[in-house]
């Protein structure tokens, strides 16, 4: 561990306790102080700040500025993107039940079971205390409710035992939204539609997800069928 | 979320508010590129101030401007210069040939092909301003459903779908008019067909998409604006005469008044202010 005396006038301290605390302390092969040990620890005091401490998740802020970029790669690639608000139902039963350090521990199984379901290039986000938030770059409309699917189960299937004899269960309700495509989008739009479904999830019953309907730019093979009087409806003129 | 474009039927004339007249605005678009929006908006526009309207072309189209193509003008002026404060938005308006004026967007403009807020505010504000001196602004847009056409066209009060009867022309617009019915609540579309081979296809062709959207399209739109309807305006016979023009780089209206199909949109621009 450097010492702050190596370091000029930089207070340190906190900053590398902080690290330290979290399980991140700076393992670089350079002099204390030197540009490539001072890079090392703005890196990982960056990666911490952009995590959530319980679940190891991206944080509101990390998904802030994913979002945003999303948004405008979206607007610029017109790739169908989804994001998705998921909810732990009935959360405070278990804290209240249970305790909060075994609310914890259910935070942190969900946290890890959302992020198996989805690919590398996902964003797994906790959005704030049980509700989180995941952003699907170039997801087709066809996977939306597929992926919803495998969260929802994955979720529910999920044991947590939380003290010795002690399982937890819990589900998960999901509400989705495709980008915004139109005009005058925003991040803030877009979560608000995810989060709208969210709440007809809960409402139609919870453990559930429910996807906005996507507006369908794509074409299907049955549309094009009668357009071109390929199939039984033939007769227009 | 944000309101829609406000979905008035302006093929009838609103009656003038006290204030004055205000343009109507059509966005001419298409799904698929090529099939003729720039030379209809074009000569469309010749064709209303032929008949006393006071037009203008505003291309909409922002990084990819063919209007100066199609009407052979070389500004020194253009919308790039008025968003970027250079000069004041009356030096770009610039006289086109055929007795309309046109609002160009100049090829600085390709740096704009992803849509700013600050872009959108400006361009809504130019055709706000410039509503109380028209009778009719056209916005001639891009091709396919990017966000820059998509916006352009929510600029408008109707919409003019261009499409041939080529089955890629026909589900590219299909998809447009999709769009526009779920994302903007458009329930009324203006079709013209351009390049028919015979008279009778441009029916023909509104009846398919007619078909095909009130199947699958107007059961997914939410009451109370009701079902989406195509109104075909206009078919505009495949003529070597329009190549002619485009070649010289002259409007139909001008240079071959007579040919079928300017005359064709001749009865286009009739339609639409009946």
């Amino acid at each position: 561990m450097p010492t702050v005396d190596s370091l000029g006038d930089l207070q340190l301290q906190t900053a590398l306790q902080l690290l330290k605390q979290a399980g991140r302390e700076v393992v670089i092969d350079a002099a204390p102080g030197s540009t490539p040990w001072l890079q090392a620890v703005v890196d990982a005091l960056c990666e911490l700040s952009s995590r959530d401490a319980l679940t190891g998740l991206a944080n509101r802020r990390q998904f802030e500025l994913i979002i945003a970029r999303e948004i405008d790669r979206v607007a610029r690639a017109g790739e169908p993107a989804l994001v998705l608000m998921a909810d732990i139902d009935h959360f405070k039963v278990v804290n209240d039940t249970h305790g909060h350090p075994a609310g914890d521990q259910v935070l942190k199984a969900v946290a890890a079971a959302l992020q198996d379901c989805v690919r590398p290039m996902d964003t797994v986000a906790r959005y704030g205390g049980e509700e989180f938030a995941i952003i699907l770059p170039n997801c087709p409309p066809a996977f939306g409710q597929t992926v919803c699917e495998r969260i929802r189960a994955k979720v529910e299937r999920r044991v947590v035992n939380v003290a010795p004899g002690t399982d937890v269960q819990v589900t998960i309700s999901i509400g989705g939204a495709y980008a915004p495509q139109w005009v005058r989008s925003s991040a803030t739009l877009w979560v608000e539609r995810a989060d709208r479904q969210l709440y007809r999830a809960k409402t139609e019953g919870r453990n559930r997800a429910c996807l906005e309907q996507a507006a369908v730019y794509q074409v299907s093979a049955e549309e094009k069928g009668m357009l071109f009087g390929t199939s039984q409806f033939q007769d227009i003129e | 979320m944000t309101a829609p474009t406000p979905l008035t039927d302006l093929t009838a004339r609103p009656a003038a508010p006290a204030s004055g007249r205000r343009a109507r605005t059509i966005a001419v678009t298409s799904g698929k590129g090529g099939v003729g929006k720039t030379f209809v908006s074009a000569n469309l526009a010749a064709a209303l101030a032929r008949r006393g309207e006071r037009v203008l072309v505003l291309d909409a189209d922002l990084g990819l401007a063919n209007l100066d193509v199609v009407l052979n003008l070389h500004p020194k002026i253009t919308l790039h210069d008025v968003f970027t404060g250079k000069c004041e938005l009356e030096e770009a308006i610039l006289p086109a040939p055929g007795g309309f004026s046109v609002l160009l967007a100049g090829s600085g403009l390709v740096e704009y092909s992803r849509l700013t807020s600050d872009i959108r505010e400006q361009l809504l504000a130019i055709i706000e301003k410039m509503k109380p001196r028209f009778d009719c602004i056209l916005l001639d847009t891009g091709a396919g459903i990017s966000d820059v056409v998509l916006f352009a066209v929510s600029l408008a009060d109707e919409v003019l779908v261009v499409a041939t009867p080529e089955p890629t022309s026909m589900t590219d617009a299909y998809a447009t008019i999709k769009v526009l019915a779920m994302q903007q609540g458009r329930r009324i579309i203006k079709l013209l067909v351009n390049q028919v081979g015979r008279l009778g296809e441009g029916r023909t062709i509104r009846g398919q998409l007619q078909q095909v959207i009130d199947r699958y399209v107007s059961p997914l739109l939410t009451a109370p604006e009701g079902p989406l309807k195509l109104e075909l305006v206009g078919e505009v016979p495949a003529d070597t005469a329009v190549r002619e023009a485009i070649l010289k780089r002259q409007l139909l209206m001008e240079s071959l008044p007579g040919c079928s199909a300017a005359k064709a949109i001749g009865l286009l621009a009739d339609k639409l202010l009946a």
